[in-house]
């Protein structure tokens, strides 16, 4: 069917084989959108990671990048719609209306999906996070079309179909997926899962302005209210330059503190592997992995954590990864860079003090002179 | 009242293998699990119930052995399983998936009695969407409640219903009315036990087997491969690296000495790192 121009025939996989030409309704889907991720007053900085891959599909099909912006009017939307310019879209759909403030499924849906079937892009992309998550389920089964969660990486093939990646089975395997025959074709990136973006020099761009068609009468869910986390630091975890996360290696609850203190000495965040959790040694949003956070930072030290894949594909993406483990076999360090082999519950605390002293003003002032 | 919660047999991801020459998941012997993330739902159901009266009726579509899991649910304390089971179900993505269940709700609601709320995890462990609640929701018109943390009031008579989601850095309090779809976070409900009443009587329930005809079902063309717009083009491992970890010598050294050279060997790679962590560290 396809592929035939090529001369290279499909890969025969079950219906993986079975790309059709796509429906005539259809055909005219073009353009990458990103949406931007907007709560609060805030856009999420996964919408700029979004927007520097968006880029890359677009330049490859030759179309233009979009940021979608929904929210209420006012400085939050320019500004997101400013930014997502910043981060390279080409143009911005802007839907204001005061029922977008708080968000809530019924009217993101509403505007989200109106735009779509107005507009109609090829590729929609959206942040995994809780609002992201909510707000694409709903989305494409509105559309009735293919949304592929958490995905690693997003490419085109050589037809201008997204191939996108993710891990499956816990992370123990990635696999490719596509979608057929619907359009648009929806994934969702995890934070910090790709790199963020350098920001453009000209930030200009076109702005489409759209009506929610929905009046807050219609909808059923009201927002009563919001409790932030405030100054709680484990919002900072994936975006944090130095993590320092603990596992089973450390033996018993009260030694994570062992973390704490070398994470505090180095201004570092702290987390831990997912037994942890299990165990109630730490709160679930401290997790990092496959079900946790994904995290990004410049160094990350490792101790008494054994690196499952699920743990391997949360950190992948760090600069620098320092493992310390007794079992010089653990699977930690087939992906560090940096291996000590050593028990962290009597290495941390000479690791904290060494650290301490090297970082003090007073020692560098002396390595100084 | 009358809840419905989904649930998904799924097998314990910790202890799945990949085969280290074909790539492929080694699922033999790999134990199977209720997906972690809905027993905190199924928790929830067996509270209100409790609390208001009715019935939990809990929904697994899976192959025939996925009566284990329903079977499992019932010594918790559920009060009726269904299971959809069909050939035609095979290689549904989360759009058929929702379709299919969706329809079994739908037949549920028929025969046993409307759900005034329908739950379900927030994510299973093995596909880790997060996207079949919310299509189960738009399939049946539903209004979503997702990562719902903590339902803090529920009115039967004005049919309103207030929960507290977690969001990015906040948790959102949401009023509603029911019928409503909720998923469930982890860690808001310690797992009931169950009593040997419950045991008994789960094992001589009779679980409600269905197949797509059974729960009405009369478009195929929208269940398994046919019905999921997604299909999965290539499957294989994550690539290894190159090279391990370079391993700092241990060989009699002080805990003091070790540190100092891995502490080396970090700034040596990162040299602009220093400055930074001894700026973080004063500040």
């Amino acid at each position: 069917m396809l592929n035939t121009k090529q001369g290279t025939p499909p890969p025969a996989a079950g219906r993986a084989g079975m790309k059709k030409e796509l429906p005539e309704h259809f055909k005219d889907y073009r353009h990458v959108w990103v949406f931007i991720e907007l709560e609060r007053g805030q856009v999420h900085p996964v919408s700029f990671e979004l927007l520097g891959e968006g880029r890359k599909l677009a330049d490859k099909l030759g179309v233009e990048l979009a940021g979608v912006v929904l929210g209420p009017a006012g400085e939050a939307t320019l500004y997101a719609v400013a930014e997502a310019f910043a981060y390279g879209a080409d143009l911005a759909y802007l839907v204001e209306a005061p029922l977008l403030e708080d968000y809530r499924n019924e009217p993101f849906t509403k505007a989200m999906t109106d735009l779509v079937t107005t507009y109609k892009p090829e590729i929609l992309l959206l942040g995994a996070t809780t609002l992201g998550r909510d707000l694409a389920g709903s989305v494409a089964t509105t559309l009735l079309t293919g949304l592929t969660a958490d995905c690693t990486e997003l490419d085109v093939d050589a037809e201008g179909s997204l191939a996108a990646t993710r891990p499956t089975f816990g992370g123990s395997l990635l696999c490719t997926i596509y979608t057929l025959n619907c359009r648009p074709q929806m994934a969702t990136v995890r934070p910090r899962v790709m790199a963020m973006p350098q920001r453009v020099n000209k930030p200009i761009g076109r702005v489409i302005q759209h009506d929610v068609p929905m009046v807050e009468e219609e909808i059923v869910t009201k927002a009563l209210g919001f409790l932030s986390d405030g100054q709680s630091s484990t919002a900072n975890l994936a975006y944090a330059d130095v993590v320092v996360a603990g596992g089973l290696g450390l033996g018993a609850a009260e030694n994570l503190k062992l973390v704490k203190n070398l994470a505090r000495a180095i201004g570092a965040e702290y987390g831990c592997s997912r037994p942890l959790v299990q165990k109630g040694w730490m709160p679930a949003d401290r997790q990092i992995g496959q079900t946790g956070k994904t995290i990004r930072p410049k160094l990350y030290i490792a101790a008494g954590i054994s690196g499952a894949i699920q743990h391997r594909v949360g950190v992948g993406g760090a600069d620098l990864i320092v493992a310390i483990n007794t079992d010089r076999n653990a699977p930690i360090f087939d992906f560090a860079h940096l291996g000590v082999v050593t028990d962290a519950i009597r290495f941390l605390p000479s690791l904290t003090e060494v650290f301490t002293h090297r970082l003090s003003p007073h020692s560098r002032d002396k390595l100084a002179n | 009242m009358h809840i419905v919660i989904c649930i998904k047999q799924v097998p314990d991801s910790a202890q799945i293998r990949v085969h280290p020459v074909t790539n492929t998941i080694m699922r033999q012997g790999v134990p199977t699990i209720i997906n972690p993330y809905d027993l905190f739902a199924l928790e929830e159901a067996l509270k209100l119930r409790d609390a208001h009266g009715g019935e939990v009726t809990v929904l697994t579509m899976g192959p025939p052995m996925a009566e284990d899991a329903l079977r499992k649910a019932l010594t918790y304390g559920a009060d009726r399983a269904v299971l959809l089971t069909d050939r035609y179900f095979a290689g549904s993505d989360t759009l058929a998936t929702s379709f299919a269940l969706s329809q079994a709700i739908a037949k549920i609601g028929e025969t046993f009695g409307t759900p005034d709320i329908v739950f379900t995890g927030k994510q299973t462990i093995d596909g880790d969407t997060a996207q079949v609640g919310p299509g189960i929701a738009k399939r049946l018109d539903l209004l979503q409640l997702t990562y719902v943390a903590k339902i803090a009031s529920i009115d039967l008579n004005t049919r309103e219903i207030t929960v507290e989601r977690r969001s990015e850095g906040g948790t959102q309090t949401l009023m509603s009315k029911l019928p409503c779809l909720i998923t469930m976070l982890e860690g808001t409900n310690e797992i009931r036990r169950g009593s040997l009443d419950d045991a008994l009587r789960a094992a001589r329930s009779r679980i409600v087997k269905w197949s797509a005809a059974d729960a009405g079902i009369e478009d195929l063309t929208k269940c398994g491969l046919r019905g999921s717009p997604t299909v999965v083009k290539r499957v294989f491992a994550p690539a290894a690296r190159a090279e391990k970890a370079e391993q700092i010598d241990t060989t009699e050294k002080t805990p003091r000495d070790l540190a100092d050279a891995l502490i080396a060997g970090i700034f040596s790679r990162q040299p602009a790192l220093e400055d930074e962590l001894a700026f973080d560290g004063d500040a």
